[in-house]
């Protein structure tokens, strides 16, 4: 899971910023034992570093149960894992605080997140 | 090329009130109803009935829901909201049959329309031959909170095909994928919603289940395993409970099996129908 790369993947995506050109938020990426803050302007990813141990300061949040994410990471994931829905679905996946950012751009939240499981690959 | 699909309009009542439907046809036969997913239109099916081996045996009948594609919600839609109830889709399946002069057809849906199939084989198998559900169950927990899908904070055309995406197997065409997206992304405001009130609500089939006489009214059902709404669980569940009912899960195919992939689907559907189109 390699956050540090994921900015230059995300501006190298095609189409991605587009999905979220009006996205501008704080999200913390919470995966069990490794807490990443992104930050997003109009749709950029322009960093995605370890959160703060105190007072991260975020908009939304999405929790993960860590063994969930490892099954979404899989390339090819398994069937009923492959999507942050799916997740949601197993319960693998919270979002908390404001949803709007997240429902609003949820193609550019799915397509971030997949870029993620190249990376494991 | 010009597809052999010829597009028409009927204007019928349903529960009293007048629309205006779009209906498509292709082929002869056997007459074959489709029923499309939730929030989508008859397009779903375009892959069938341009499918040579489906149209030589089968009269193929694909009609847009009202408040879907191009059929109309009914005159006064802006005072009320647009909720789809058991009642409701069953009489306008029946309704649509009628109109259309279909004697004891076929009946194939998706999702809502795999749904529905199962209360039109409990309650009405004299009307039909027998009954196909494409990523059918009797019922689905609801596991988002579906008031997104109709919010002005969100674009509803993106959002509603931004949750659905996730449903197609990652093995689908990209052309494919993306069309049945678009089909999402042009649906009206809350409607997607209104027939999720349907699918995740009001329309909980179990209690009927048991009721289903495969003798009369043959049931089979089809489910792809990248569906996390309708999940394999579900559908072999549902199976389970009516005796009589054939499950098959199909590998590399999710919510969509007759838009998204049609070639992976076809060889499986595809013995599916040669055997419908011997019930007398």
């Amino acid at each position: 899971m390699n956050f540090a790369a994921l900015p230059a993947r995300a501006a190298a995506a095609p189409g991605l910023a587009r999905w979220g050109r009006h996205l501008t938020a704080q999200v913390l990426v919470d995966a069990g034992d490794q807490a990443v803050i992104l930050a997003i302007r109009d749709g950029m990813l322009v960093s995605a570093g370890p959160a703060p141990s105190l007072m991260p300061r975020f908009d939304l949040a999405l929790r993960f149960a860590p063994d969930g994410l490892v099954r979404f990471l899989a390339n090819p994931p398994p069937p009923g894992w492959h999507d942050l829905m799916a997740l949601m679905r197993h319960g693998a996946l919270r979002v908390e605080g404001d949803l709007q950012p997240f429902m609003a751009h949820l193609f550019w939240f799915k397509g971030l997140f997949a870029l993620l499981r190249e990376d494991a690959a | 090329m010009i597809e052999p699909i010829i597009g028409r309009y009927l204007r019928l009542d349903l529960e009293g009130r007048t629309h205006r439907l779009y209906v498509e046809e292709a082929g002869q036969g056997v007459p074959l109803l489709l029923l499309h997913t939730a929030g989508s239109d008859g397009r779903q099916w375009r892959h069938l009935m341009n499918d040579a081996a489906v149209t030589n045996h089968f009269r193929c009948i694909a009609f847009d829901m009202p408040w879907h594609g191009k059929s109309s919600p009914p005159e006064g839609w802006q005072d009320g909201e647009y909720r789809l109830t058991t009642a409701a889709y069953t009489g306008m399946a029946l309704a649509v049959a009628a109109a259309l002069s279909l004697d004891r057809p076929v009946v194939m849906g998706c999702s809502i329309g795999g749904r529905i199939v199962l209360d039109l084989a409990a309650e009405h198998a004299s009307a039909v031959r027998g009954v196909i559900g494409l990523q059918s169950s009797a019922f689905v927990a609801p596991y988002y909170d579906t008031e997104w899908l109709h919010h002005p904070h969100a674009h509803g055309g993106e959002v509603c095909a931004a949750v659905v995406s996730g449903l197609i197997a990652p093995s689908a065409p990209d052309r494919d994928r993306w069309e049945t997206l678009w089909h999402y992304m042009q649906g009206g405001p809350g409607v997607f919603r209104g027939d999720l009130h349907f699918y995740k609500g009001e329309g909980d089939l179990r209690p009927k289940l048991a009721r289903i006489d495969t003798a009369r009214c043959p049931v089979v059902l089809l489910t792809g395993e990248y569906d996390y709404s309708c999940r394999p669980e579900d559908t072999l569940a549902t199976a389970a409970a009516i005796p009589g009912a054939e499950a098959l899960i199909m590998k590399g195919l999710g919510h969509f099996p007759m838009s998204e992939d049609y070639a992976a689907l076809r060889p499986q559907l595809l013995a599916v129908l040669r055997r419908f189109a011997g019930i007398p």
